[in-house]
């Protein structure tokens, strides 16, 4: 079972993934972006880290939507408010349940990428982080290994794709060959949660 | 790549602190990064409040003040500000009428702006959106993120001012601000890249001997890169990309616009070529604005916007205002 603290343990080690990595996301999102990715995710994911200690919520649910919230008030951009997102409807898909299966956290996630969707109006192929996200959801019930291969491999897949969505797709066909920073920074989200489980 | 900053971290605050020094007229919120005019909230008056991210000075913090904006929200460079800020702007400047929110049409500054609207509207403010989308270098389609928000801000920012000013009611000053954006159309086309602060190094190489078309103003690269053309060249590249879309029967507003690293000098032989190539397609020109507007930090090059007016549109064009980048009439 997952409590609260693994959340918390997932968030810390998503921030500390996006710090390793910000330089690279920055990079990603150069050629068809606007070279920022990297530095926006890290100053959210600081700032999730700083509140989680601060007010210390106590459930898996009040984590993740307190974590929400935070990258929604400190991200700005479009991840800004797809993160915050994401985590936000995770968090309130878990309920104030004190512990949660892996596999209640696979149907919550489900319910916070769908929310995503919706708000980005974003399909799988269209080069942005749901090519990531919804392979490593499906793969989650295996287990948290599984699921950052299939988030890696999703992330990788976007290359020769033509953005269809946010910035990149402005490139059209300029933007294939590239692998997509949104795509790559969820996927870190995706690889902290076998971090958090110590696996 | 040599900056005039003292860390990037903090380009946006120390900004707005010289902004603050500059402009007493204007009320700047170093922390919560909010720039209200300081006469805010003006009774009985609807209130326009804009924002998206920094890099673009002097938008949209260059335009608050009497006939313009009443407020503007700086995101961190190209990137969109966050919910918080809109309703603390919306809150500080609501006189009662209602406020309009400019947004540009880039996802990021979509999302925050109607995450924004709905919690402005929790609070009792009653909020209307006008999206801007003037660049034809995008194609409006269900396969990329529509059209992206440009030179037109200017315009819609400054005639909806205008529109608010002279007391007209919430749906009209968003339907007059709807009106501006749907008769505009912009087309840009950069000599060279631009370095965000974060990054350090150009957003994209551009090789000696070429320029790219069809760019926006976030250092993304255009659609389509050619061999060095001259300004005349560049001039009936932009137009014949504008105009195809606009068809404008009545005269235009234009505004040839640089990016930022383009020098006065350059903009105004450049204006003198639009000009030429509109005259020679029949166009005719009610007004014309050449400057730093809509900028990408330093990118070089410039951007050509046109609106096609009618009397109502000019007169409000014409009208009043006082803002630290535009002012005239008062």
């Amino acid at each position: 079972m997952l409590d609260a603290d693994f959340f918390r343990r997932w968030m810390t080690a998503t921030a500390a993934l996006v710090d390793r990595e910000a330089d690279r996301l920055t990079a990603l999102d150069s050629p068809i972006g606007d070279a920022d990715h990297g530095s926006n995710l890290q100053r959210g994911f600081t700032a999730v880290t700083a509140t989680l200690e601060k007010e210390a919520p106590d459930t898996p649910g009040s984590v993740l939507t307190l974590a929400g919230r935070q990258l929604i008030s400190t991200v700005g951009g479009a991840s800004g408010p797809l993160y915050g997102t994401l985590l936000r409807r995770t968090g309130k898909a878990l309920g104030d349940a004190t512990e949660v299966s892996p596999e209640q956290l696979a149907e919550a996630l489900r319910t916070g990428v769908d929310a995503v969707r919706t708000l980005g109006g974003a399909q799988p192929g269209d080069k942005t982080m749901i090519d990531t996200l919804v392979p490593a959801v499906d793969a989650l019930g295996d287990s948290f290994a599984a699921a950052r291969a299939a988030a890696k491999e999703g992330a990788e897949a976007t290359t020769p794709m033509q953005a269809r969505k946010g910035r990149a797709s402005y490139l059209g066909e300029r933007s294939i060959g590239h692998q997509d920073p949104g795509a790559t920074s969820a996927a870190l989200l995706v690889a902290a949660l076998e971090e958090a489980a110590g696996e | 790549m040599r900056m005039l900053i003292n860390v990037p971290e903090t380009v946006v605050a120390d900004a707005l602190r010289g902004m603050a020094a500059a402009h007493p007229e204007l009320t700047v919120d170093i922390e919560n990064r909010v720039i209200v005019r300081r006469d805010a909230p003006v009774a009985g008056k609807v209130a326009l409040v804009s924002g998206g991210g920094s890099g673009h000075e002097p938008l949209h913090g260059g335009f608050v003040g009497p006939g313009m904006l009443s407020a503007a929200c700086p995101g961190e460079v190209f990137t969109s500000p966050v919910p918080d800020q809109m309703v603390r702007a919306a809150a500080a400047v609501d006189g009662g009428a209602g406020v309009l929110f400019v947004v540009k049409n880039y996802t990021g500054d979509v999302l925050n702006f109607d995450m924004a609207a709905e919690l402005a509207e929790d609070e009792g403010i009653q909020v209307a959106k006008v999206l801007v989308n003037d660049d034809v270098a995008v194609t409006d389609s269900l396969y990329t993120a529509g059209r992206r928000g440009t030179g037109a801000t200017l315009f819609v920012e400054k005639i909806a001012g205008a529109a608010a000013d002279e007391g007209r009611p919430l749906e009209q000053v968003e339907s007059i601000a709807r009106r501006v954006n749907d008769r505009s159309r912009s087309f840009g086309v950069a000599l060279g890249a631009c370095t965000t602060p974060a990054k350090g190094s150009p957003t994209f190489d551009l090789p000696a001997g070429e320029l790219e078309l069809g760019i926006g103003i976030h250092g993304e690269p255009g659609r389509e890169r050619r061999p060095m053309m001259t300004s005349g060249e560049i001039a009936e590249a932009a137009v014949d990309a504008v105009l195809p879309d606009l068809d404008p029967s009545n005269p235009v507003l234009v505004l040839v616009n640089g990016m930022g690293a383009t020098p006065l000098l350059e903009l105004y032989g450049f204006n003198a070529e639009v000009q030429r190539v509109l005259g020679e397609r029949g166009v005719a020109v009610a007004r014309t604005l050449v400057g730093n507007y809509v900028t990408s930090l330093d990118m070089a090059g410039a951007s050509v916007t046109l609106c096609e007016i009618d009397e109502e549109l000019l007169g409000l064009w014409d009208a009043p205002v006082r803002t630290p980048a535009l002012r005239w009439g008062m």
